[in-house]
């Protein structure tokens, strides 16, 4: 889909599709540019600080483009017991990175999840939608080896 | 083969369609009989497949353990053997631990469960149990009772085996059985009969009335009566109510909405489009969580089927009621569950919550009267209407009835999902069903309800569960997430856990919320740090007035905060507090984490004899800390170490020592 499209499928001021739209724009690049916030508060006929303010509430939305692999790190309870905090470390010194943020090259960026609900093969953590359960520590410099050799 | 719908669409009136699925009707004047469509039905819910069939797990949980690869295979290898098979993709049974799960039915055998398959199991199956008809041992998990009990009798039943032996499945009936994306597979099996037959039938107050009287109480977390909710917004006069289903599962360990909506979608749109007939709704929403798309996309799927054959829609089954449904996606927020943040979030608006009154069944979504129900609530309104009130309230204990999903994880053997009748002591689902704590270990802790619910010891493994059972000892019923914690789990560091998702997740409306798990954090973290890096005796006595204050504080935020998640939110603390208050003075006084968890208060050292020189836990130190040749034993400078525990994760000779 094209942003234009977007635009196009969610009628003006209509300000209960604010979510909706913001999903299918981060959905386009990956994130919300500054440009599409302001677009998106004049069609649907709200103050910018009010679409800013959605946009920053909810741990969806993103303001700084991704990295090519997105790791997201579930930190449910579950994989909390199960050690998923050593996974997340592991992934932060192994990459240079805090969750949350990007690497320079722009390969990869971690986040956390508050839960996946895959938590019976907790510790869990998902590479670009592909979902890797019962992590060990040897386990994830495997995986991390994989996806840098891949590119 | 023909679907229902092209059978009956042209010859049977609308408002006879389920009556005639269910072979209530004669319609052999349409050249349709009871027989036909019994016969058909029998074919269609694989009790007398025409050909084999094979039905993968592919929920996320079986995703995540390669459930695709399986199916593939299998694509591949029936092609290669020439073998006219359906091969259809079903949801998640509730075994999470023994995913992949493949079914296979062949007729005139009962189908068969085989357990962690493999891309190369895919041969042996085929091979062994749809040519030659015999069972593959080493791999089944059971058998279904759809065929003759004594044939393959080396296989035990399925519901004989200990983790389905004491569930009771209602809700979860058909999850695992079905195809969820076929919606003549849930008609087969009576799905829409209750609609159909609340329709015809019933009266939107008999449906209230009836609720109430079955005894099903809201499966989110509060546990209010569902039938005594929707009388408050059948008695408000409005030209538009809504009807809401709440499938934002943000608590971390729960997941029995994601395999309910997975697994068996149309239950849940059933009971949306009785429960919206009841208070008199003409339009629906299905609030669910972005983090679920597999969820997403199924019950896309499942609302397009069911308006196509006129289930959902402009006048269902000619009865004059209209329900429209749409899905609204959330965007990553726990204080979304709470049912005006909900509200706020669905009207396009920062997901916060306000107080009630006015509550959302007088005032609610663009300020009309709305009902907000959770996944699995809704999911037990149809089996209410199918088989009747009194056999709803006839399972369960006095206050509580029906049954309850559990989403057991943790250190716990067969993690997965078990349905139980209310009443079934905690013991009996972590150890009968769970098969007890994994890896040998001591069970120390069950957490209840996730972030709102609280940590329970051995003492009280034989409460019965309910409502009010599990309130009393200082848990709560929540959604029912099971995480069973052992020896090697610290519950000051679980607190803090809970504490970092509060403070992450509260929406910063209300001050005791917002300020207050802060500075509950701010304790917990005092005391699980290194006597090291404090650097005055003004740290050190700080870490005693926090410990002073930490009750106090606790109570304040559950006294003063605005919604269920603030007032909730200390929960974790009170509960830790309360039964494990001697692992509390453990890191107070003695400064030592005694389930070696908290890592900021162990030092690490190498065992001399045990090392060889690997260099791995050298390269791994991100600040440098350890120093050593080849070859030789390797040395920690305590000094520069932070304690992050990053080289014994990854010695692979047990050297490091931690204590």
């Amino acid at each position: 889909m094209q942003s234009e499209e977007i635009y196009k499928k969610f009628p003006k001021n209509e300000a209960s599709n604010m979510i909706a739209m913001l999903q299918d724009i981060q959905g386009i690049h990956g994130y919300l540019p500054e440009d599409d916030i302001i677009r998106v508060a004049r069609h649907l006929g709200v103050p910018t600080s009010r679409v800013y303010g959605v946009a920053t509430f909810y741990n969806q939305f993103r303001l700084t483009p991704l990295g090519k692999h997105v790791i997201r790190v579930c930190r449910g309870t579950a994989c909390h017991v199960k050690g998923s905090l050593d996974i997340l470390q592991i992934l932060e010194t192994e990459l240079g990175i805090s969750a949350g943020e990007t690497t320079k090259d722009l390969q990869f960026t971690i986040e956390t999840v508050a839960c996946i609900g895959a938590c019976s093969i907790a510790p869990v953590i998902v590479i670009d939608d592909k979902y890797y359960g019962g992590l060990t520590s040897k386990s994830v410099y495997k995986l991390i080896k994989e996806y840098t050799k891949k590119d | 083969m023909n679907t229902f719908k092209e059978i009956l669409s042209k010859k049977v009136p609308a408002e006879k369609f389920v009556e005639v699925i269910g072979g209530k009707y004669d319609a052999s004047k349409a050249g349709i009989t009871p027989d036909n469509i019994l016969e058909m039905k029998s074919i269609i819910s694989m009790e007398n497949a025409e050909k084999p069939v094979v039905l993968v797990g592919m929920g996320t949980c079986g995703l995540a353990n390669g459930a695709q690869a399986v199916y593939d295979m299998f694509v591949q290898e029936l092609k290669k053997y020439e073998i006219d098979a359906v091969l259809s993709k079903v949801g998640c049974v509730g075994f999470c631990a023994e995913e992949v799960i493949v079914d296979v039915k062949v007729p005139g055998f009962p189908r068969i469960s085989y357990k962690r398959v493999t891309p190369a199991n895919v041969d042996t199956i085929i091979e062994r149990t749809i040519v030659n008809k015999e069972p593959v041992i080493q791999k089944a998990l059971g058998k279904y009772t759809d065929a003759d009990p004594s044939i393959w009798p080396e296989i035990p039943l399925l519901k004989d085996i200990s983790f389905f032996k004491l569930q009771e499945k209602v809700v979860l009936e058909n999850c695992g059985v079905i195809d969820p994306e076929n919606i003549d597979q849930y008609l087969a099996r009576g799905g829409y009969q209750a609609l159909s037959s609340v329709l015809s039938d019933k009266s939107p107050l008999d449906v209230i009335e009836d609720t109430k009287k079955a005894g099903l109480r809201g499966r989110g977390g509060g546990g209010f009566l569902s039938g005594k909710k929707w009388e408050f917004a059948y008695n408000v006069e409005s030209d538009q109510k809504y009807l809401i289903c709440n499938a934002d599962e943000g608590d971390p360990g729960a997941f029995m909405d994601r395999a309910v909506l997975e697994g068996d979608p149309h239950r849940v749109v059933e009971g949306m489009a009785i429960a919206a007939y009841a208070i008199g709704a003409s339009k629906g929403y299905v609030y669910c969580r972005a983090e679920y798309p597999l969820a997403i996309a199924r019950l896309e799927k499942t609302i397009a089927d069911a308006m196509d054959y006129g289930l959902l829609g402009k006048n269902i089954l000619n009865s004059g009621f209209s329900f429209e449904l749409k899905i609204k996606k959330g965007a990553g927020a726990f204080v979304c569950g709470e049912e005006t943040a909900l509200i706020h979030s669905i009207e396009g608006k920062r997901g916060m919550p306000r107080p009630r009154p006015p509550f959302p069944a007088v005032s609610g979504l663009f300020g009309k009267p709305t009902i907000i129900n959770n996944v699995e609530t809704l999911a037990n309104v149809p089996v209410i209407f199918s088989k009747g009130a009194d056999w709803y309230s006839s399972i369960g204990t006095a206050s509580s009835k029906g049954t309850k999903i559990f989403a057991l994880s943790g250190k716990v053997v067969n993690t997965g999902l078990v349905e139980v009748p209310m009443g079934t002591t905690i013991r009996q689902v972590i150890f009968d069903c769970g098969g007890g704590v994994a890896d040998n270990k001591n069970f120390k802790a069950v957490q209840i309800g996730g972030p709102s619910g609280g940590a329970l010891p051995e003492q009280f493994l034989d409460t019965e569960i309910d409502y009010e059972n599990l309130k009393k000892i200082g848990a709560m019923m929540g959604s029912g997430g099971l995480v069973v914690m052992d020896e090697s789990t610290c519950m000051v560091d679980l607190a803090k856990y809970f504490m970092q998702f509060i403070t992450s997740e509260s929406c910063g409306k209300c001050i005791p919320c917002r300020e207050g798990t802060k500075r509950l954090l701010e304790i917990l973290e005092r005391i699980t740090k290194s006597y090291r890096e404090e650097e005055t005796e003004i740290d050190s006595l700080m870490r005693f007035q926090g410990m002073l204050y930490l009750e106090r504080l606790a109570d304040v935020i559950k006294d003063t905060s605005l919604c269920g998640l603030g007032q909730t939110a200390a929960n974790p603390v009170i509960s830790t507090l309360r039964y494990f208050r001697d692992e509390y003075e453990a890191h107070l006084y003695d400064r030592t984490c005694p389930s070696k968890a908290c890592r900021q208060m162990l030092t690490y050292t190498i065992n001399e004899d045990k090392c060889i020189g690997c260099t791995l836990c050298a390269t791994r130190c991100p600040v440098n800390a350890i120093s050593g040749e080849r070859k030789e034993v390797h040395f920690i400078d305590q000094e520069a170490c932070t304690h992050c525990g990053q080289c014994e994760l990854n010695c692979r000779f047990d050297a490091i020592i931690a204590e």
